[in-house]
């Protein structure tokens, strides 16, 4: 449509958020609130052309912009999306119009600024997906933290600045860490911060390969979250409003695995084949050890925060699926269908607790119970996210998962098992919470007074709900694009650097 | 029309139904909600039965396309698609026609439900996912409808939601299915990595033959053989949703569904999925003994267990549900023995007769105002004329009387094991023909109790009320009440279940087990197998083997079944309870169903939250969280004091510390110029 579309996808809402920063304070929060709507539809909208104008047939990157920046250093404004960067943004814009709408009338306290905040950190993500240059992404990669301790530090729960700290202390660890890697690799490459020029590099050593690998790992690992460094996500998740929620599991945790896979694969390719074990073995920690501290929450969005890290689990395990030096298509485009799928799916359970706190004020599972008899229609709603979430056919949370189980037989038949196991351990934490808090006699006075879901609500749930059923029926609308994309980043990755 | 749309069409007129009734019903209201379902099924049926018509008269031929691409990943593609040949014809008419019968039923069943048409469009949203299972082309659709069913029998199983029972049943229906599910996957998992990269049955089945001899290492240095080891894992899922042993327990819990549902979904349909499943994957089960060998065990342990804890139940659904579990053992068994038509045989029949024995139980449970205890009733022959002549004849369908349906189709089980070679086989026909005397035994107990006798809800003690349905304030009849027979939308569904239950048998026994009508569907190896080859050397026509079967031992048997039971309940009720107290450690153990609930809750549910609790607390917050994450906190706390005290405020200090520092990084430097 344009030809700096990726640009505009940026900035626009950037722009939007400072415009609505400007109507400043809570007497005006209704035009703050018609602002911030229509700025992250037109941001969405600015979106779609990437996915309807984008070329199948071509693996590289499209809608490529470069311009110089610090022409000394070899930094480059240059943007790019290819079949797999591509999802992520037009993920991050829709649901950054979900979160917007769920805010509406929950958030009281400031509202310009919380939806500003939501704004501008969509610009920010959108600009860490099409960064083509190392110092670009970097500056996205952190900025977007900015808008996201805020949100949790001024609209959060009680444990709100722990939580911060928590969040910041892991991400400070690993971040700096591969400021050093990128700055090693600027070298390497001629001077230059060009993720593509990264790429190339035909020659780096195992050991420095190693080196840098745990550089990128420290960095991306606590984002995603794997097992150890998770410790952050379910106390972010708990003190975050429930918008910071729904960005934080459909979008954040998706750059940590998409950093692996822009930076890590195909720059170290004989690292991440020799360390490629370890990977599986995290993840599959994450998976079934995860999956059962989940099943003891007692706290709904902290189970769903640790649902959020098992299926992730599924992520890393697919990126890391390895015959020899090739990777296995079906796991790689099974983690990235099960990326953008979790991105509906948790953005649709943490919007369903977020409903529930609205009217009783909170989390606790102890505190509900016979829902359905009150909010009939949101009951059928949360059933769709729940089954989804458990990985029923006919939604997305089922194609990303049997994608990589499919990939992980084909490896070795014990991965597959025990990443298998979510079946049972997904659908036992999932349909529990929602047995204890939806079915049953009405349990209390406060389950008593709840209204079922107005309009607002109902749109969201709506969006959300054809969402997950859309790519549960037809995920080869999303896997088509990503298709050569993928073929490429495997086969860069078989082809070995020492 | 041609073919496609044709199946296009009956596989989605129930969706359109349930969709209007899910999504619209509270604005068209409760007829409009009902007539648009079962048109919808109905408009199914009337096709399913122009199909296997087709099919019968050999002028149809097999339907094998896809429908559109769900997905393609490495150059192949993976398509919801519809094969549809004589053993998807036959599951058609099935599914189809108990389908139409339970909607036209719970009209009058479901009147007074506030959840009416929430009702309708579940049962109409599982026809469709039914006939997509037993429709689909490929591994990938079998799944999708293998778990859509279930979750529709989630969903009816936990339709009284309010219900502490019924929830609880509705969750462990479906974690056990889903540990089924897991074997199943995985199952699928190798075929997709050894069968060619395809998950077409008619790539898979082409490319079985070359992999007989295939093995793979899931242990290492342990060779198995690949063809065992898929046909074992996709049994597991056979065996959740057909409710095989081990994997049996959520099947009598799911009795706390209404009624129609536990006819349709939990005795005449879905768990027959797995029979069918394993009936369509005959080309690979006859490729692996020792697979066969686990089917045969699995199916006669749940044959004959599940029958005895039949005799126990005083619950009419429960009854039936202990029934049926036995009957879906009797149908694993007849895989086991290769004789995969003779088990599609009696999915058909089972299908008939145990869906009119459920809707008659509900009929009585009507009639009872929703009492379900079968000690509180008695003598309702008289009350309840059409439900106890069709319930009889149901009985006497399902106890194997000689040219009832149901005759037919387990004789020829018991016959097919008794000619197997394989080595469960013997134990395997010792399980069913002893089940034929326990079969005998509890479904005459039942309907003993039930019909005839004295009228024992006049001397019902007012605390003595067990009734499961009594969500809208039923509390059964009280001791002046009579029973009353149940509408004609309730007793037509009866008596055209009846009909079949008693006739279908005679005619389809030819053509389906000895004629050609499974040829080129079923592979049965005959060399290896030849237990269905011989039967058919001793088969001398329908009316023949009714003949000859008063003499058989298994006539005998049921006989001697329905005297013990008359006897027992109408003779000398004395005996029982005399034998209950005799024995009652064993009576223990049936009435606790052998303590396997009891187990699997300590072992699996309370040992995954132990363990989730320890990883926890542990895990989590012991170790991550308290020694490295905050550990690293107070790393850097004591590190910022020891800081602090050198930041003192001081300009001179800070002053001093600078000049310090430049004169020591000049040191530095000069020193590198000097020794370079």
């Amino acid at each position: 449509m344009f030809t700096n579309q990726l640009s505009l996808v940026i900035w626009a809402p950037i722009v939007a958020g400072l415009l609505v920063l400007a109507t400043g304070g809570d007497q005006r929060a209704n035009l703050a609130r018609w602002l911030a709507v229509a700025g992250a539809l037109i941001g969405f909208l600015l979106s779609l052309p990437l996915f309807t104008g984008f070329d199948n047939l071509n693996g590289g990157m499209q809608f490529e912009e470069v311009k110089p920046w610090i022409a000394s250093f070899g930094i480059q404004y240059h943007l790019g999306v290819d079949g797999i960067s591509m999802l992520f943004v037009i993920l991050n814009s829709f649901t950054t119009l979900m979160v917007v709408l769920a805010g509406w009338q929950v958030i009281q306290k400031r509202p310009a600024q919380y939806m500003a905040a939501f704004l501008i950190m969509s610009g920010l993500i959108n600009g860490a997906f099409a960064a083509l240059d190392a110092i670009l992404f970097y500056v996205f990669f952190e900025g977007m933290l900015i808008p996201m301790y805020l949100i949790i530090g001024v609209w959060g729960g009680p444990r709100r600045v722990y939580a911060s700290f928590k969040f910041f202390l892991y991400t400070l660890l690993g971040s700096l860490l591969m400021l050093v890697a990128l700055i090693y690799l600027y070298f390497q490459a001629g001077k230059t911060f060009d993720i593509q020029a990264f790429q190339a590099i035909a020659k780096i050593p195992l050991n420095v390969q190693i080196l840098l690998f745990i550089a990128f790992f420290l960095s991306f690992a606590v984002k995603v979250p794997m097992w150890p460094v998770h410790t952050w996500l379910p106390d972010a998740h708990v003190e975050a409003p429930t918008g910071g929620s729904m960005v934080l599991a459909a979008i954040t945790l998706k750059i940590g695995a998409y950093g692996f896979l822009r930076f890590a694969l195909p720059i170290l390719p004989d690292a991440a084949r020799e360390l490629s074990w370890i990977m599986v073995a995290l993840s599959l920690v994450a998976v079934v050890y995860i999956g059962l501290v989940a099943l003891v929450q007692s706290d709904m969005k902290k189970l769903v925060a640790y649902s959020s890290i098992s299926h992730m689990g599924f992520v890393t395990l697919g990126l890391f699926m390895f015959t020899g030096s090739h990777l296995n298509q079906w796991a790689v485009e099974g983690a990235l269908v099960q990326m953008v799928s979790h991105g509906f799916v948790s953005a649709g359970m943490f919007f369903c607790i977020g409903v529930m706190y609205d009217r009783v004020h909170s989390r606790n599972i102890a505190d509900y119970g016979g829902v359905a008899n009150k909010m009939p229609i949101f009951a059928a709603f949360m059933m769709l996210f729940a089954m989804a979430n458990s990985g029923l056919p006919a939604t997305s949370g089922f194609a990303g998962e049997f994608m990589v189980i499919m990939g992980a037989v084909q490896v070795n038949f014990w991965y597959a098992a025990l990443a298998a196991t979510t079946l049972i351990f997904g659908a036992a934490y999932t349909l529990w919470m929602y047995k204890r808090v939806i079915f049953g006699e009405v349990s209390n006075h406060h389950v008593e007074e709840m209204a079922d879901v107005n309009k607002r609500e109902f749109l969201v749930l709506a969006v959300l709900a054809i969402a997950v059923l859309g790519m549960g029926l037809y995920p080869q609308g999303f896997v088509e694009k990503m298709h050569l994309s993928v073929n490429d980043l495997i086969a860069h990755v078989a082809q070995t650097k020492l | 029309m041609d073919m496609k749309s044709l199946y296009l069409l009956i596989a989605l007129s129930p969706l359109v139904g349930s969709i209007i009734a899910g999504l619209f019903g509270w604005a068209i209201g409760r007829r409009a909600s009902h007539v648009v379902t079962i048109l919808g099924v109905a408009v199914s049926a009337a096709l399913s039965f122009k199909v296997l018509y087709a099919f019968l008269s050999g002028q149809a031929e097999v339907f094998n396309a896809p429908v559109y691409t769900w997905l393609t990943v490495g150059g192949y593609e993976f398509s919801v698609g519809f094969l549809v040949d004589s053993l998807t014809a036959m599951m058609l008419v099935v599914v189809t026609f108990v389908s139409l019968m339970v909607h036209i039923y719970t009209i009058g069943y479901m009147q007074e439900d506030p959840g009416y048409q929430r009702f309708f469009s579940y049962i109409s949203l599982f026809t469709f996912s039914m006939l997509m299972l037993v429709m689909s082309n490929n591994f990938i659709q079998l799944f999708f409808g293998w778990e859509a069913v279930g979750l529709v029998s989630y969903l009816l199983i936990g339709f009284w939601f309010k219900r502490p029972t019924a929830i609880y049943a509705n969750l462990k229906a479906f974690l056990v299915n889903r540990v089924g599910d897991f074997g199943f996957l995985l199952g699928i998992g190798l075929v997709l990595a050894y069968f060619g990269g395809s998950l077409n049955y008619s790539d898979v089945f082409a490319a079985a033959p070359a992999l007989a001899s295939k093995t793979i290492q899931i242990i290492p240095g342990c060779d198995w053989s690949l063809l065992t080891v898929t046909c074992i894992l996709l049994f597991i899922g056979a065996m959740g949703k057909s409710a095989q042993f081990p994997l049996h327990v959520w099947l009598p819990d799911s009795m706390e569904g209404p009624t129609p549902i536990s006819a349709l979904i939990h005795a005449a349909t879905m768990v027959t999925a797995g029979i069918f499943m394993v009936s369509r994957m005959s080309p690979l089960f006859e490729m692996s003994d020792t697979a066969l060998n686990v089917v045969l065990v699995a199916g006669s342990i749940t044959a004959l267990f599940m029958g005895f804890l039949g005799i126990v139940q005083n619950d009419i659904k429960r009854v039936v549900a202990y029934s049926t579990l036995s009957q879906l053992g009797y149908m694993t068994v007849a895989l086991g023995a290769s004789a995969y038509p003779v088990a599609m045989f009696h999915v058909m029949t089972h299908a008939f007769f145990k869906a009119l024995l459920f809707l008659g139980a509900g009929s009585v449970i009507m009639g009872m105002h929703h009492d379900q205890d079968m000690r509180n009733m008695g003598g309702l022959r008289k009350y309840m004329p059409i439900t106890w002549l069709t319930s009889l004849l149901g009985s006497l369908a399902l106890i194997g009387t000689p040219f009832f349906s149901g005759f037919y189709s387990k004789d020829s089980i018991i016959e097919a094991v008794q000619l197997s070679h394989l080595p469960a086989a013997g134990f395997a026909y010792f399980a069913v023909i002893a089940g034929v005397f326990v079969t005998a035994f509890y479904s005459f107990r039942m309907y003993f109790l039930v019909f005839h006798g004295k009228e024992r809800w006049m001397e019902k003690k007012d605390d003595h009320h067990h009734g499961h349905d009594d969500h809208d304030h039923h509390h059964g009849l009280g001791p002046n009440d009579k029973p009353h027979e149940s509408p004609w939308v309730v007793t037509l569904p009866l008596v055209l279940l009846a009909i079949p239950s008693v006739l279908v048998g005679f005619f389809a026994i030819e053509p389906l087990v000895y004629g050609s009508f499974f040829k080129g569907v079923i592979a049965i190896h005959s060399e290896a197998h030849p237990a269905l080859e011989e039967l058919a050397h001793e088969f001398h026509g329908a009316s023949a083997m009714g003949m000859h079967a008063f003499t058989s031992l298994p006539f005998l048997l049921a006989l001697a079944g329905v005297v013990t039971a008359w006897f027992f309940y109408m003779k000398a009720p004395q005996i029982p309870a005399a034998i209950k107290q005799k024995f009652s450690f064993i009576n223990q153990v049936l009435e606790n169903k052998y303590y396997l609930d009891e187990l699997y809750y300590a072992v699996f549910a309370k040992g995954s939250r132990a363990l989730g609790t320890f990883f926890w607390k542990v895990g989590d917050m012991l170790l991550i969280d308290g020694l490295v994450v905050n550990g690293a906190a107070k790393l850097v706390g004591t590190f910022s004091k020891l800081v602090r005290k050198l930041q003192t405020g001081f300009i001179y200090s800070y002053a001093m510390t600078m000049i310090i520092g430049v004169l020591a990084l000049m040191t530095l430097w000069f020193s590198q110029i000097i020794l370079r």
